[in-house]
């Protein structure tokens, strides 16, 4: 299965020896590991058959707590985007003290366990601590004319949705930070200085010229933080309150589905959510391969 | 020139992890006798003391059938249902209401139909009610079942998909309707629909409920176990809440189960067996009554605990709602009463 | 911003020398780093911080009560296993996966490579029920793995394959993009030179990318430790026998017991401090080399 086959050239000649090992360790392992068990859980939601799977699928609440892991996980990505942006931005070209420690605090989401993360989380952000009790009385209720809508904080983060965003912004950062980094350190400095020196202002050359350049980065550590952040569950069920229809995270609901016996339905809101999630990696993959294609960065 | 320790090793370490990988560790028979409790999430402070006289007791007249340890798992009583369900071997279940264990006799057929039947008081060595745990003062000024749909009251109660508590507690509440409206069902729909309106977090679990109406500050009102609320005044200071005691409420059974398969398999039966049976025992009822259970047999209780437990009118399950088995699909299940009532407000 | 402004500003602009072309005003400077600076110490300092201010709470007395007490010290235990299994079985996959795809050209590598990076994109509820489904006892497995009392979930295979599951693309994502940067040549070269394919891996591969292995070696090891909601769907949650520390922490915290509960997770936040510093110091000292394999 693994030996490579000459008329159809499966792979490049090579010299090198150990492919068919290599990739037969590979393959072995991701199919025991991960591809046989994710085809159980396809049989498994193909097993209800198809009127409850589209009855479980478009329940309003499996709509609602999609339509906030993937709102949620999407908002906290375009945050991590921003400032992760300007942290990269700031470690990589400034020289200030304590920047090597900043550095390195930046990895502690990847270190730090989801669960400890969400109970101190919701331990500084509920209303009576740390900072929750200082943002309770910035309560504010905006109505946006004509429109109808209206823009509200009513002063809590915790077990709202706000808090479901919160514990998403910190396991997602690394992820822009550590992507962008690397590139804006192999910034050619050249581009930037004749750009300067033909008279385009600081903000227009990053605009124009920089932006540009770390665009691809930028967006493959936005999509990596997305897909991580989509399918979170540790840090996220101690903060978000847990609300049907508000606050219900997607995974919180597979397991309430699994916790009512009912393994079909959470297969089917499980194989919805992994759809989405490994189209989003393939387009990630995609969007890397293209960019490194065209800034020839191998 | 070669030096083939390595692929030697590594081959070896990789026949070994894929061993490990494939086969699993096979669960020997094991020297030791251990028996296993999976519980719900309220009853952990319980049967760390029930556990540990029991043991004292038995291997004092066992000698020969010494437990070394048993284990205790905890979580929402529909969660632990479920690990059982899926192969957790667990020697007894002892969940918050009837309707896990008949889902577990059911679908793992592990134990019989009719369980219930097997130990005194429908296997329920204990009951408990529902209570209101509110702060301190009672500023919201909640006296009773009719407070809480008053505007601007915001209930604690856990999710009673997920939590046996809940369940118990929006019963109670229907129980509280069914009385006050005569019988109307729009009026007790229209109540209980207001009711979960001021629901401001849900839980999974009661445990968690608890957690965020003490040490969040989530909430004017907390739905609880009895025991849970006193508990809560014995961990975070009676200075803190007060427990409202409403003008009626239900006769909450907690039961408990031998599991008949696994204590087969384990050869543990009689050890299992003697467990329950220590819950109904003198000694087993005094541990209950101080841990804020209310025992069955109150004589053998410190009359002390027992003043603790307030006079209040109690409705049983078969009574009001017909049993588990009508409630359960009736209330909680998929396209159940709560589901067509519960609409968050924001 | 169109771009028919373009040609009018750049006449306007008095020209810049170029040492201060890729420098903001200090006042744009000191405003982001301040920025970076709050941010940070919302979202990833107080969190730290509390859990070591909270677990001092109650003195150090409680402290060292909280974390050698026996079920806390089975937790420990587990956790520790279970990270010794998943993480060299991970670190083998990780290298061949990386040989194959870094030294090779073959057809659906894109494909093959998506398919590692799954599970970093799989929810880790998913990559728990995924083995109840194949192996509890209403599972595809679970008849005939009762049959034969072999028990997977709710005991140390299932928290193995949970965590394998969810660390997987670890040590494969950090060593592809570096191998992919290093080319084959080194290898040629001692190929052709008459060394066998084994001590050429050994010799020269391994070497080469050692660094970057043992970064993907510490991120591994840091979320085999931490993983808390696979684990916590298959775990069975049997005190002092299926507890990992994350769960372990969740039980007690559930227990009233928090000050107990960030004890432990002080050693986990502690095991975290650890990482952070060793991956530090090896970006000191092998900057460019960890660089490399980082920049794609």
């Amino acid at each position: 299965m693994t030996a490579a086959t000459t008329t159809f050239r499966w792979r490049e000649p090579s010299i090198l020896p150990g492919f068919g090992l290599a990739l037969g360790i590979t393959v072995t392992a991701l199919s025991l590991i991960v591809l046989i068990p994710l085809a159980a859980l396809f049989l498994k939601a193909a097993s209800a058959g198809p009127a409850d799977i589209w009855a479980v699928a478009t329940s309003p609440r499996t709509l609602a707590a999609l339509k906030l892991s993937f709102s949620a996980a999407l908002f906290a990505a375009l945050v991590n985007a921003v400032f992760g942006l300007i942290l990269a931005w700031v470690l990589v070209r400034y020289d200030f003290p304590g920047r090597r420690l900043i550095d390195a605090a930046v990895d502690l989401p990847f270190a730090l366990p989801t669960a400890v993360a969400g109970i101190s989380l919701a331990a500084i952000y509920a209303p009576n601590g740390w900072v929750g009790s200082l943002l309770a009385p910035l309560a504010f209720k905006l109505t946006i004319p004509f429109t109808g809508l209206s823009l509200g904080f009513d002063g809590k983060v915790a077990y709202t949705p706000l808090g479901v965003m919160v514990a998403l912004i910190f396991i997602g950062l690394p992820f822009v930070v550590r992507t962008v980094q690397p590139v804006l350190e192999e910034l050619q400095s050249d581009v930037e200085e004749a750009a300067a020196l033909l008279g385009a202002s600081r903000s227009r050359t990053i605009f124009r010229v920089v932006l540009p350049q770390i665009l691809p980065a930028l967006m493959t550590g936005s999509i990596l933080a997305f897909a991580r952040a989509v399918g979170e569950y540790g840090s996220v069920i101690f903060i978000a309150g847990n609300v049907p229809m508000v606050s219900e995270i997607a995974p919180l609901l597979i397991v309430i589905r699994l916790e009512q016996f009912d393994y079909a339905g959470a297969a089917v809101v499980a194989t919805m959510m992994l759809l989405i999630s490994f189209a989003l990696i393939l387009t990630g993959n995609l969007i890397q391969a293209r960019a490194r294609r065209r800034f020839g960065d191998v | 020139m070669t030096r083939p320790v390595f692929p030697r090793l590594l081959r070896a370490g990789l026949v070994l992890g894929a061993f490990t990988l494939c086969f699993g560790v096979v669960a020997g028979a094991r020297a030791q006798t251990e028996l296993l409790n999976v519980s719900y999430d309220p009853t952990r402070e319980l049967y760390r003391d029930i556990n540990a006289a029991f043991l004292a007791e038995w291997n004092a007249k066992h000698p020969d059938k010494k437990i070394s340890t048993i284990r205790q798992s905890h979580g929402g009583s529909g969660a632990q249902a479920r690990t059982v369900i899926d192969g957790l071997n667990a020697d007894v279940v002892t969940l918050a209401l009837a309707g896990d264990i008949d889902a577990v006799a059911e679908r793992s057929k592990k134990l019989p139909l009719d369980w219930q039947k097997r130990l005194p008081h429908n296997s329920s060595p204990y009951t408990s009610t529902i209570v209101f745990l509110v702060r301190k003062g009672n500023p919201k000024a909640i006296k009773d079942w009719g407070d809480l749909v008053k505007p601007g009251v915001q209930i604690i109660t856990p999710n009673p998909k997920t939590s046996g508590g809940a369940r118990w507690n929006y019963l109670a509440a229907w129980a509280y309707a069914e009385k006050a409206f005569n019988k109307d069902e729009a009026k007790v729909r229209d109540y209980i629909g207001k009711l979960l309106a001021n629901v401001p977090v849900l839980d999974t679990g009661a445990r968690g409920a608890t957690t965020t109406f003490t040490q969040r500050g989530i909430g004017d009102v907390f739905l609880s176990w009895e025991n849970e609320a006193f508990l809560a005044l014995k961990e975070f200071g009676a200075d803190k809440f007060d427990i409202v005691v409403p003008s009626l409420s239900i006769l909450a059974e907690p039961p408990v189960a031998l599991v008949d398969a696994n204590v087969d398999a384990k050869k543990t039966r009689e050890q299992a067996q003697a467990y329950l049976e220590f819950l109904y025992s003198p000694k087993g009822q005094a541990i209950i009554a101080r841990n804020f259970y209310r025992p069955r047999n109150p004589e053998a209780a410190d009359a002390k605990d027992i003043a603790n437990f307030p006079k209040v009118e109690l409705v049983t399950i078969d009574d009001v709602f017909g049993g588990w088995k009508k409630a359960q699909p009736t209330h909680f299940g998929d396209g159940g009463t709560f589901d067509q009532l519960y609409k968050p407000a924001r | 911003m169109s771009d028919a402004t373009l040609p009018s500003a750049s006449a306007q602009e008095p020209r810049r020398s170029a040492s201060r072309a890729r420098g903001e005003s200090p006042v744009v400077q000191v405003i982001l780093i301040a920025v970076s600076l709050v941010f940070l110490l919302l979202f990833l300092l107080l969190p730290l911080v509390t859990v070591f201010v909270e677990a001092a709470a109650k003195g150090w007395e409680a402290y060292r009560a909280a974390i050698t007490e026996p079920d806390a010290q089975a937790a420990i235990q587990l956790t520790l296993l279970v990270a010794a299994i998943a993480v060299p079985f991970n670190v083998i996959v990780g290298i061949a996966a990386a040989w194959a795809i870094a030294k090779f050209e073959f057809r659906g590598k894109d494909l093959l490579i998506s398919l590692i990076d799954l599970p970093f994109s799989v929810s880790p509820v998913i990559s728990g029920l995924v083995f109840v489904l194949l192996f509890g006892a209403q599972g595809y497995f679970g008849p005939w793995l009762q049959a034969n009392d072999i028990k997977i979930v709710f005991a140390l295979p299932g928290l193995i394959l949970a965590t394998v599951f969810v660390t997987f693309p670890f040590v494969a994502r950090e060593l592809i993009p570096h191998m992919q940067s290093l080319g084959s040549s080194d290898e040629e070269a001692a190929l052709t030179l008459g060394a066998s394919p084994w001590r050429v891996f050994f010799r020269v591969t391994l070497p080469n990318v050692k660094w970057s292995l043992f970064y993907g070696v510490l991120l591994c090891n840091a979320r085999a430790m931490g993983e808390f909601g696979a684990v916590a769907v298959v775990s069975g949650k049997i005190r002092g026998l299926t507890n990992t520390m994350p769960l372990h922490i969740e039980i007690l915290y559930n227990e009233y017991m928090g000050a107990a509960a960030f004890a432990v997770a002080s050693l986990l936040a502690g095991l975290a401090l650890v990482t952070l510093v060793l991956k530090t110091l090896l970006e000191w000292h092998y900057g460019d080399v960890i660089s490399a394999s980082r920049h794609h």
